[in-house]
Formats: C-alpha cells, sequence, structure tokens
C-alpha cells in the first residue's frame, strides 16, 4: 500500500517547525505504524536526509513512550490503544496521514515528534507514593483487601503515562493522569494515611507545571490506551474536597489551641 | 583476572543471615559522604537506587528514557514468584531454590539462587506495602497462579501487567527519594563507558540524548542495572532501546562477561511476519496454564485448525513431557516447537508456528473465567495478528526474550572491577543456563530492595568516606575523549549502509548459528562473518545529523557497535561450550533429543576477558560447586 504522510519537522525546542511532506510506497498493510515510520526513515536516511525523530521504546503498548499524534486524535484511529499498537491495516491506500507531536504547554517539542513530559515525573515526585522504606513492609497478606477494591485500584494503576489524555485536553488537562494515581493509592488501605497530604500536593504540583483544569468534556477517557474511567477524576475531585476540609478543621483546631 | 565468589561458609540456609551479620557496615553519619551511581531504573536499577538513598548514601540515577518509568521491566506479564506457600501446597524456600537451580540445569551459584528464594517472601510484602495492585481473590488474600518449571502454584500477580505494577512500584519509591532530593535523577542520559581510578570504578561517562552533551560524572561506586543484551539478535521481544552498551563498556574496561551465550528462547510469541519488522511480542507464559499447544500430527496439513480432527492432533508438549505438558519450562517448550516445524508440521504461511488453543479451557471453565484471567494477552493478540484467539487457536513461535549471560559478579554482586556492581538481568548470578518464568522480576528486585543495600557497605567500609574523585582527575579526561572520538567517528563516516542494514545481518548471523541449537560449524560460520560485518560498519555505516543534537541514529550506531563485538563473543563461548545445557543446545551433545550435560568438563561459568581489539578473549573459568543439590538430569518427563 502507499500513504502520504504530512510529518511536523522541528530541529529543537527553538526552531520554527513545520510540516513536510513524504510519499510512502510499497507499505505492508500488517506493518504497524512505527514500522511504517522505520521505513520511511530507512528511506530518508539513504538519501541523505535526516530521519524523523519520534520516542517509542517497547512497541507493545505499555511503556508509554510512544505519543504521536495521528489525524488529530493522539495514538491514532484505534480505540484503547497506543501509537505502536496502530497498524496500516487501519488506513486505505492512497491516504494521507497528518503525524504531529502530542500538543501541549506542558510538554514542550524537543525534536520533529519527540515532547518533553518531565512534567508529569515532576508531579509523581510530589507525592505519587506510599512512604514505605524498605524492608519495613508487614507480610502481604495481613491486610485483606476486597477482590473489588484490588481490582478498582488496577484499573486506575494501568495508566501508562504517556500524555494523551493532555494531548488531547483542549485545557492541556492532566486530571486523568494524577486522579489515577491518587485513586489507585487512595483505594486502598496502605495509601490511606497520606491520602489527603497526597492530593493537595499532587494538584499544587500539576497547577504549577502548566496544567490546565479539567472542564469534563471526556476526550482524555476517550483517547487513553489503557482506558483509564473518567470517574477517577470524580473521585480524585471528592478526596480533594475532603483534603480541604481535612486541612481547615486541622488549623481551626490548631488554632483553640490543642493540648500540644 | 581474579575471580573470587566469595561465596560465605556453612549450611546453604544460614549463608546469607550469617554473610549480613559479619560484613562490613558504613556507620549512619558516614554513609552521607559517599556517592553512588546506578545506571538503569528498571526494577533492579530503580529498588536500589531508592532503597541506598534510603539508607543515607548520595545517589544518582541514570536512565536513557525519557522517564523513570518506562524500562523494558514494565512489558513483564505474567507475575513474580516467591516461595510464599500461601496455597498450601508444599512450596519452600527450598524448594524454590532446587526448581531455579535445576530449572537452570546446573549452571548457576547454589548459594546466590538460595538468597534469592529466601528474599523472595519480602519482595510481595514489600510490593504490596507500596500499592501495588496483586490480584486478590475473594476473601481479600493474595491470589497465585503456576507458572513453567513448578509443580506449585507461587507466581504473585497484576493481571497480565506485573512488571509494569512492580516497576511503578519501585518507580514510586525512587519518586519519593527524588522528591525529598537524596536522588539526583538523569533521565534521557545514556551511559557510554565506565572509568576507573587505580582499578576501581569511579564514574562513568554520559550523553545527554536531547541535548548530545557529554558528560562525566563521578562516585564512590558504580551500580549496572542496565538489563541483558538479547537485542543482540535485533528481533526479539526486549524493548528497541535494551541495549548492552553499558556492560560492554565495562566489559572493555575489564569486568567479565560470563555465559554470553545463554540466551533465552522464549517458546510463546507472535510469529515474525515480514523484514519490515521491528519487535516480536511475547505472548505470556501464563497462557500455557490454560493453553494446549498442538500441531497437526500429519506434515504440510493446511486445513484450518478447526476442520482437524482431534486424533490427527499432537499435543506434543503433553506426550513429550506428561509430568509438566503444557508447563515444561521454557528452553524444553522452545526446542519442542522448533523439532515440530523442523518435521514440517508447522503452521501458518511460514510453517514457522504452532498452535496455542484455549477450546479445552473455554469449555471446561468458560468464557468469562479466560477472559479475566487473559483479556489484555487476548486484545494484543489481535491487535497485532488481527486474529480472534477466543475463536482460533493463537499462533505462537519462539523468540529471544532473555539473557542468563552478563557480567560476572560475587556474591557481594560487585564484578571483579572493585567498586562495580551490577544486578538484575545485567549480571549472570541466578538463572544457569535457563531462567524459569516469573523469575526475572524476583531477581531484579531482591538485587535492588534486598542484596545490594547491605552487601554495597562491605565495599565502601573500605574506601575512605569523602574520597569521590574529582571529574578533571586525568581518567575522565581521558574516557571522555574517547567517547568523543568515536562519536565523531561515527558521524564521519557517511557510508552506505544505515545501521539497521547491520543490525538486521548480524541478527540473522545469530539466529542461524548461535539460536535454539547450535552446532560446530555454524558457529564457526558466524564467527568468520561477524568480524567482516563488523569491519563493514565501521566503513560503511551512515550515521546522519551532528553530535550537539536529539540523534536517533546516533544512539543506535553506538548500541549496535557494540552488539558486533558481543556477538562475536557469543559464539565463542557458545562454541567452547561443546556441551548442552539449558537454552544451550549443542547438537554434538544430545540424548534422546534432550540436552546432554557435561559436567566433567563444564560445570563452570565461562567468563571471558577483554584483552583489546584485534585481539582474543580470555576465557576464564569458576567452578560451580553443588554441595546441596545432587547434579541430576533434568527430567520434565
Amino acid at each position: 500500500m502507499k500513504v502520504n504522510l504530512r510529518v511536523w519537522r522541528q530541529r529543537g525546542p527553538d526552531s520554527p517547525g513545520e510540516f513536510k511532506n513524504y510519499e510512502a510506497a510499497d507499505l505492508n498493510p500488517n506493518m504497524s505504524f512505527l514500522e511504517m515510520l522505520d521505513v520511511v526513515n530507512d528511506r530518508l536516511a539513504s538519501r541523505g536526509e535526516e530521519p524523523i525523530a519520534f520516542a517509542h521504546d517497547c512497541r507493545e503498548g505499555i511503556c508509554g513512550t510512544c505519543c504521536l499524534n495521528i489525524n488529530g486524535k493522539p495514538h491514532g484511529p484505534g480505540r484503547a490503544i497506543a501509537t505502536c499498537q496502530t497498524y496500516m491495516r487501519s488506513f486505505r491506500d492512497g491516504d494521507t496521514i497528518t503525524i504531529e507531536p502530542f500538543r501541549a504547554k506542558p510538554f514542550p517539542i524537543l525534536k520533529d515528534l519527540v515532547v518533553d513530559r518531565s512534567a508529569f515525573d515532576r508531579i509523581m515526585q510530589s507525592g505519587g507514593y506510599v512512604s514505605v522504606r524498605t524492608g519495613a513492609a508487614p507480610d502481604g497478606n495481613s491486610i485483606p483487601i476486597s477482590k473489588e477494591i484490588a481490582d478498582r485500584a488496577m484499573d486506575a494503576a494501568q495508566c501508562i503515562g504517556c500524555g494523551a489524555c493532555v494531548a488531547a485536553c483542549k485545557n492541556a488537562s492532566a486530571m486523568l493522569f494524577v486522579s489515577a494515581k491518587v485513586s489507585q493509592l487512595s483505594l486502598l488501605p496502605q495509601g490511606r494515611p497520606e491520602r489527603h497530604r497526597r492530593v493537595l500536593s499532587m494538584v499544587a504540583k500539576m497547577d504549577e507545571e502548566g496544567f490546565g483544569n479539567c472542564t469534563v468534556t471526556g476526550s482524555c477517557a476517550a483517547v487513553c490506551p489503557k482506558e483509564v474511567s473518567l470517574d477517577f477524576i470524580t473521585r480524585m475531585n471528592r478526596d480533594y474536597l475532603a483534603a480541604l476540609m481535612h486541612e481547615a478543621v486541622g488549623r481551626a483546631a490548631g488554632k483553640e489551641g490543642g493540648a500540644g | 583476572m581474579k575471580l573470587e565468589a566469595k561465596t560465605p561458609p556453612g549450611p546453604l540456609a544460614e549463608k546469607w543471615k550469617r554473610h549480613q551479620g559479619s560484613i562490613k557496615l558504613v556507620s549512619p553519619n558516614n554513609k552521607r559522604r559517599y556517592e553512588v551511581i546506578v545506571v538503569g531504573t528498571g526494577l533492579a536499577g530503580a529498588s536500589a537506587a531508592a532503597s541506598l538513598s534510603e539508607l543515607g548514601y548520595r545517589v544518582k540515577a541514570f536512565c536513557f528514557h525519557d522517564s523513570a518509568r518506562r524500562a523494558h521491566s514494565i512489558a513483564a506479564q505474567g507475575g513474580i514468584n516467591a516461595a510464599k506457600n500461601y496455597q498450601n501446597d508444599g512450596d519452600s524456600v527450598y524448594r524454590l531454590f532446587h526448581d531455579t537451580i535445576k530449572g537452570g540445569d546446573f549452571r548457576a551459584r547454589e548459594a546466590n539462587v538460595h538468597r534469592l528464594a529466601e528474599v523472595s517472601v519480602r519482595i510481595i510484602d514489600q510490593c504490596v506495602a507500596q500499592g501495588v495492585p496483586f490480584a486478590r481473590e475473594y476473601g481479600g488474600l493474595l491470589a497465585n497462579r503456576s507458572f513453567g518449571g513448578a509443580q506449585v502454584s507461587r507466581t504473585f500477580y497484576a493481571r497480565g501487567q506485573t512488571g509494569q505494577q512492580l516497576l511503578l512500584g519501585a518507580y514510586s519509591a525512587l519518586c519519593k527519594q527524588v522528591g525529598s532530593g537524596a536522588v539526583q535523577l538523569f533521565p534521557n542520559t545514556e551511559m557510554l563507558d565506565l572509568v576507573l581510578i587505580d582499578g576501581q570504578a569511579k564514574g562513568i561517562i554520559t550523553r545527554n540524548i536531547n541535548t548530545g552533551a557529554v558528560e562525566r560524572h563521578a562516585a564512590d561506586a558504580v551500580i549496572l542495572a542496565t538489563g541483558g543484551y538479547g537485542n543482540v539478535f535485533n528481533l526479539s521481544t526486549y524493548a528497541r532501546g535494551s541495549n548492552a552498551t553499558a556492560i560492554w563498556r565495562a566489559y572493555r574496561r575489564g569486568a567479565g562477561f560470563a555465559n554470553p551465550c545463554f540466551t533465552q528462547i522464549h517458546p510463546t510469541c507472535i510469529p515474525v511476519r515480514g523484514d519490515y519488522q521491528s519487535k516480536l511480542t511475547l505472548m505470556s507464559e501464563s497462557l500455557r496454564n490454560d493453553g494446549r499447544c498442538w500441531v497437526p500430527k500429519k506434515q504440510a496439513d493446511h486445513r484450518p485448525p478447526g476442520q482437524i480432527p482431534e486424533d490427527e492432533r499432537d499435543y506434543y508438549l503433553e506426550r513429550m513431557y506428561p509430568a509438566y505438558g503444557n508447563l515444561a519450562p521454557r528452553d524444553i517448550a522452545s526446542r519442542a516447537a522448533k523439532r515440530v516445524c523442523d518435521e514440517g508440521r508447522g503452521v501458518g504461511t511460514s510453517g514457522l508456528g504452532v498452535y496455542l488453543d484455549f477450546s479445552d479451557s473455554i469449555n471446561r471453565l468458560g468464557l468469562k473465567t479466560i477472559k479475566e484471567r487473559y483479556a489484555n494477552l487476548f486484545d494484543i493478540y489481535h491487535e497485532i495478528t488481527g486474529e480472534d484467539a477466543y475463536q482460533a487457536p493463537m499462533r505462537i513461535f519462539p523468540a529471544v526474550h532473555y539473557t542468563m549471560g552478563g557480567l560476572w559478579v560475587d556474591y557481594n554482586l560487585m564484578s571483579n572491577v572493585p567498586g562495580l556492581f551490577v544486578l538484575g538481568e545485567a549480571n549472570f548470578s541466578d538463572h544457569g543456563a535457563n531462567r524459569l518464568g516469573a523469575s526475572a522480576l524476583m531477581q531484579g528486585l531482591a538485587d535492588g530492595y534486598f542484596v545490594i543495600p547491605y552487601t554495597i557497605g562491605d565495599y565502601l567500609a573500605s574506601v575512605k568516606p569523602g574520597t569521590t574523585p574529582k571529574t578533571d582527575a586525568a581518567a575522565f579526561t581521558t574516557a571522555e575523549k574517547e567517547t568523543q572520538e568515536r562519536v565523531q567517528r561515527l558521524l564521519s563516516i557517511r557510508g552506505k549502509r544505515n545501521v539497521s542494514y547491520f543490525h538486521k545481518q548480524l541478527g540473522k548471523i545469530l539466529w542461524d548459528g548461535c539460536g535454539m541449537a547450535r552446532n560446530q560449524a555454524g558457529l564457526e560460520k558466524a564467527l568468520q562473518a561477524i568480524p567482516e560485518l563488523r569491519a563493514e560498519f565501521w566503513k560503511d555505516v551512515n550515521v546522519l545529523g551532528e553530535s550537539l543534537s536529539m540523534n536517533q541514529s546516533l544512539e543506535v550506531a553506538h548500541r549496535v557497535a557494540d552488539f558486533l563485538e558481543l556477538g562475536e563473543v557469543m559464539c565463542m563461548d557458545a562454541l567452547t561450550r561443546t556441551e548442552s545445557c539449558g537454552c544451550h543446545f549443542r547438537e554434538e551433545s544430545q540424548e534422546a533429543g534432550e540436552c546432554k550435560r557435561d559436567d566433567e568438563r563444564f560445570a563452570h561459568a565461562a567468563v571471558w576477558e577483554f584483552k583489546g581489539d584485534g585481539q582474543k578473549p580470555e576465557r576464564h573459568t569458576e567452578s560451580l560447586n553443588y554441595e546441596f543439590t545432587t547434579l541430576a538430569t533434568r527430567s520434565y518427563k
């Protein structure tokens, strides 16, 4: 098969970018989208043009590295898959395919189709963990957790940190990403002692990094390769409110003067 | 080369405890005066970096990924073993130890493997405490499943994403330490050389993938947790970025490389479809719990699977290995698949495939249960092949999946280079000649959480605190210069062939000569072809772009250049080991199609020492003594 590519090329973070057109002929419909780009890159290199930079690693939809916006949709036409799980059979012979990087202010473009998503790591570092030291843990079966709760936590934990939710959102909101981690840990008894602190801190960091707010359009969940549910945002909003109240009560108690 | 295993004396079950009680410690207020570099942030690296910084060491953690959450540990699907015996089915630390030693075909060090089994139980506790959402039963307790090479149910899992959940647990521990300023994290940073001062590992040279800047980093000890080298085959289940550069550069600086020919070929992967293909996808071994492997009894039987009647099917694993059936270990199951395909009974257009059939299990347990257990795997299969495995059997074929070989380490996980520690898949220590399923996650986390935090102290206690070298030391200048020269050399060739050409060629040479079955003629042929290919690479490779910017072709060129050296040593190792053991099947050494070990001559780890470019590396050995197990012929019949 043959497709025409419109690809965003940008030399570096501070250079202007532009779309370039490439014809990609002699493709096999069973190629993955990234394998198609490999082939295109090989051909570019053979004629002395620098290959298109794009992020990828595991190529099986779990590492969260790949991040292409294909025809205006993060991760392309499929549902519940990452870019690397998109196959050329999803396109028609002769199609024109527009490939852009994930676009969001907190994800600056580094080169061509590669963006910097380190803001996600900084949000995680602000509280996306249970503070347990190595070696201090009790027996794994000492805290029974109902299957329903464990399964629900797992639904949230599936997030691969790819950033498609941000790229799809008109506000570049990171609420789906943050709520997935907040919910996973607040659902489980292990994460409950820190739940108030965690949600306040992660939300504050999210705002500081420049992610927008949530207006519940649901475009994030629609493109999420792991189908993380919008319900977790609701859940996080509740957790956040509870944490604010908890904090307010704590402050009031402090003013009255406790036992010290 | 001095290879002192430093295995502690005493009864097997007492060794680790006694060792912990007797090795040197670093006092709490001195720990912050030591700098430790950790390269790699997969399970082993992230858990080590987090745990060491919790102890008070100053830690710098490096990964080439854009985030510390992306290492390929994340792709492990099936599970993690631990000798909890929650199922009351007779499991014990000893049994896990014995299964692992036997599974490795008696080519691993007893004391290391026993320690691994001992600490396995604490790993589960640690991960549960971090909030890893393991599968649970309705009563709220942890669930288990069985895995290949074991007759007990000791595998813990989180849907089909166990590796991801464990890695996110370790990543979250690392995030906690980074957030508090205790760990300095360097993502997008690839190690390109190891720096030795007076024979001790004292730092690394790195290249920033985003900017191209080559940098120096000094420390009192260097830990490599950079994973395996299976991508030497080009096509494998590894992530595309997985590479051997860190361990290979360490080898070139004097670290011994042990058993490089021990490469695991996983039996259940989606078959190759075309020459454009960039990677092979694993279908978790856990599928063999409920899937049955078969091929037609007749050769070249091209009927659709549903039209082949039961009595014309050969459930070859059940036939050949009745005691373990479809749960035979990986090396055995892979070779059996190869054998039936070699007989002309393979399925699919290439004839290189076997069926993995779930229809019996679906009839017995219902579609809902099978979906609950494996839905994501069936989804992956569907995405890649466009086929529905609930309706027709999957087609699978073996693929390169893991490397048991790696840098040689002693009981403390230190290489023969003082101050250089190696963890996880990057070392050679625990799996012998074949790794059992669900044991890689166990080893990565054991090394990082529960071994290195103790054993590194034994080395650092002998290093004067506060003597971390400065990065302007001569050794750093020389190493950085060499790295810069190599970068320039790669960029200046501007030949006619792309890097991918060389990688594909190398992969083909190795798959044919040093793959699932090996023989003298094939290995000698590979040993002739690889140096020729390497010479062609350095003459004719085409790497475009510049050094001081993101340059993905340059990144890959570095890695492939190292693979072109490593592949040769793999073949030398395979050629010298004239026995068959585990994954290493020398056709000259077999008995009724099974591995024939030669314990008299080969009950040892072969450790290769770099002797300079163009020189043959020297082969050393560490003899393996089996005090607590009997060297038996491995039988799964």
